[in-house]
């Protein structure tokens, strides 16, 4: 995974509610798709126009925000499909940390198994750093700070959030997570082993 | 202390406890879709790691391929590598798959229940935000990403934090002609689409308790489009009827074992929700929804609201973009509102129940002029089953296209879409842009409502054909 540290750029406005991870990435671009080589594709319903041209309205198609690694989002960003092609469009997009109000849970946790880190702050702050960014495009700058847990906003201040220790530590060092479990298989095995006494029926049933 | 059943659940798959509410939870039950489930097996092969224990998981192709008569695994071609790569792993790695034509195949989520591949008791996950669909039996199902799904395949292991419980009761009996794609809807519509953010939601009451098994699994189906990743209904004799003699239920001995278990799994009387809701069933109507997120929802009898009158600025925005998408205009009835496509299907309602649902609405009549109505069963054997009571005639007979199983018209990974413009009533989960074809309109009801649609080429009240 990659590593998160902190991220520094002008904070791209969508603060559309309910953006579903259709949205961020069409279903028909996952067939036969790789991690990689999702970026063109990010949002392309409203980032191209009919005829494949881009559409000069979406905000990340608008200079500064081309390319910008931190997104401001509405509420309940990344609903609906579990599709993981979500996130490996944004990062292909230059995308590394998303900020919104709230996140759909399965998005929230495929982020940090991709080093891309969501930051929920209270919805009044994402508005207004989006107010200070398009204010002074190109001069306002919006830092993510995993380390400190601070968001420094346009105007300077430091608004901390939470994220939960684990999670940090393996983006800090980019963990590799079944390393980590298969650290525990002796661990592992000792349960299904007490597992396979106490719910013989969960175990045997699969055996034809 | 009293638990709720998710607890039960929850406390059952824990093998350690890593802190703020994170567990290292056991696995029983991996199933695999040609999408997600063909990547994740490549994945592993590619890190180096092996399945874990291979005869814990199953897969079945339904994404990506073509549900046309007569269709094979080429017939998509996009996907014809994805299934080929399905097909070859799940050889290497002695992972089941029900493939197309067998019996077993089908919609992940059809095909599970029907095996008795998800059983109480059981956690279970999926590369899909549908999986929450088996919690329907009383099992503590998810869906995950690509990369938890790797994690499992690897490890039969997944780090999870715990959510908080809610509880969803409906009391009281059902008006005819509501159904429990009515209910899910209905709550939807109230709680809205992120109420159950963060939340596993128990669905519970005399509404719920009457409901059969397969009603069960539709209302689970849409816990994700109220936020929730996790969806449940306790298990009880219905659910044991359901299950006894399925293919991978226990048998004989064990299964007064797993029936004793399973007994206990139901909250306890006095266990304490998080959030706890309720509804009165009565109060229900035949829902179908007008914009383009599942919380955009009506009573068919309703009128589309006006952006005006929405609650707050960023609700009059999402208002006035999604008629803008639906083509509508405030303040219309939404009965009455012209259709061109119906599909009755998906991992929401494509179970033999549903088919006899909307097959009670057709009988004798036919599709109106314009429509294209489609019928995709959930599954082989939902197909078999439906065929052998002859529904596939009457779906013919009304001018229903009775197609192979698959998602097909939910997700359009197949190549088979809504056209841009055309307006579609779908049993499915998901009414987002785009969804069901690019500029594609859909409308999300229950099967019968889908069925009185096809028939009356607009969006009509079902009690209307009931009478």
């Amino acid at each position: 995974m990659e590593k998160f540290i902190t991220v520094t750029g002008p904070a791209a406005p969508l603060l559309w509610a309910n953006i579903d991870t259709d949205m961020i990435i069409p279903v028909q671009r996952l067939v036969g798709a790789s991690r990689t080589g999702l970026g063109p594709y990010g949002f392309e319903r409203f980032r191209y126009r009919a005829d494949g041209s881009e559409n000069p309205d979406f905000p990340l198609n608008r200079e500064p925000f081309r390319g910008s690694p931190i997104l401001l989002a509405g509420p309940n960003f990344g609903c609906g499909s579990s599709r993981e092609g979500a996130v490996w469009a944004l990062m292909g997009m230059g995308v590394r940390c998303v900020i919104a109000p709230s996140f759909g849970d399965i998005f929230f946790n495929n982020c940090f198994q991709n080093g891309l880190l969501p930051v929920r702050l209270p919805e009044e702050v994402v508005r207004r750093i989006a107010e200070e960014t398009e204010a002074s495009p190109g001069n306002a700058r919006t830092t993510v700070d995993l380390e400190r847990q601070v968001v420094v906003t346009p105007w300077g201040e430091e608004v901390s959030f939470a994220v939960d220790a684990r999670k940090k530590e393996a983006m800090l060092e980019g963990l590799d997570e079944i390393a980590l479990t298969k650290r525990r298989a002796e661990e592992i095995a000792a349960w299904q082993a007490r597992d396979r006494a106490a719910r013989p029926w969960a175990w045997e049933s699969v055996v034809e | 202390m009293a638990s709720t059943l998710f607890d039960k659940l929850w406390d059952q798959h824990v093998i350690a406890d890593l802190g703020e509410g994170w567990a290292l939870l056991h696995i029983d039950r991996v199933l695999l879709h040609d999408l997600s489930g063909a990547r994740a097996l490549a994945e592993i092969a590619e890190r180096g790691h092996a399945v874990a224990q291979p005869e814990l998981v199953f897969a079945t192709p339904d994404h990506a391929v073509s549900t046309a008569p007569g269709r094979t695994g080429e017939s998509f071609a996009k996907g014809a590598a994805t299934l080929a790569g399905l097909r070859q792993r799940a050889r290497e790695t002695g992972v089941r798959l029900f493939d197309l034509g067998q019996p077993g195949n089908g919609i992940v989520h059809v095909m599970a229940p029907e095996l008795g591949i998800v059983l109480p008791g059981l956690s279970l996950v999926c590369g899909d935000s549908h999986t929450c669909t088996n919690g329907g039996v009383g099992a503590l199902a998810f869906g995950v990403g690509a990369s938890e799904l790797t994690h499992v395949l690897a490890t039969q292991t997944l780090m999870q934090r715990r959510p908080r419980n809610m509880r969803l009761r409906f009391e009281g009996a059902l008006s005819p002609g509501v159904t429990a794609k009515d209910m899910i809807l209905h709550a939807i519509g109230r709680l809205g689409t992120a109420a159950g953010t963060g939340f596993a939601v128990e669905y519970a009451g005399s509404a719920v308790r009457a409901l059969p098994v397969e009603a069960r699994l539709t209302l689970c189906n849409l816990s994700i489009e109220m936020g929730a990743k996790i969806g449940m209904v306790a298990p009880d004799d219905a659910t044991f009827e359901f299950l006894a003699g399925r293919r991978f239920a226990p048998k004989g001995a064990a299964w007064d074992v797993a029936l004793a278990v399973w007994k206990r799994l139901p909250s306890d009387p006095d266990a304490r929700f998080d959030a706890d809701h309720l509804i009165e069933a009565a109060e229900i109507q035949p829902q179908v929804t007008w914009g383009t997120s599942p919380e955009q929802v009506l009573p068919v009898s309703g009128r589309v609201p006006d952006p005006a009158e929405a609650p707050d600025a960023a609700r009059r925005a999402a208002w006035a973009a999604a008629l803008d998408y639906m083509g509508l205009v405030p303040g219309q009835p939404i009965a009455g509102t012209k259709v061109d496509w119906v599909f009755i299907g998906s991992c929401t309602n494509s179970r033999i129940s549903d088919l006899r649902a909307a097959a009670a609405v057709l009988r004798g009549r036919k599709v109106a002029e314009g429509v294209t109505a489609w019928v995709v069963p959930g599954s082989e054997q939902v197909k078999r089953d439906a065929e052998a009571e002859g529904l596939h005639r009457l779906f013919l007979d009304a001018g229903f296209e009775w197609r192979e199983p698959g998602c097909s018209l939910c997700v359009a990974a197949n190549g088979e879409v809504v056209p841009p413009g055309a307006r579609c009533v779908s049993t499915s989960n998901r009414n987002f842009v785009g969804r069901q074809g690019t500029g594609s309109r859909t409308h999300l009801a229950s099967p019968a409502m889908a069925a009185a649609a096809a028939l009356a080429g607009r969006i009509v009240d079902v009690r209307q054909f009931m009478a």
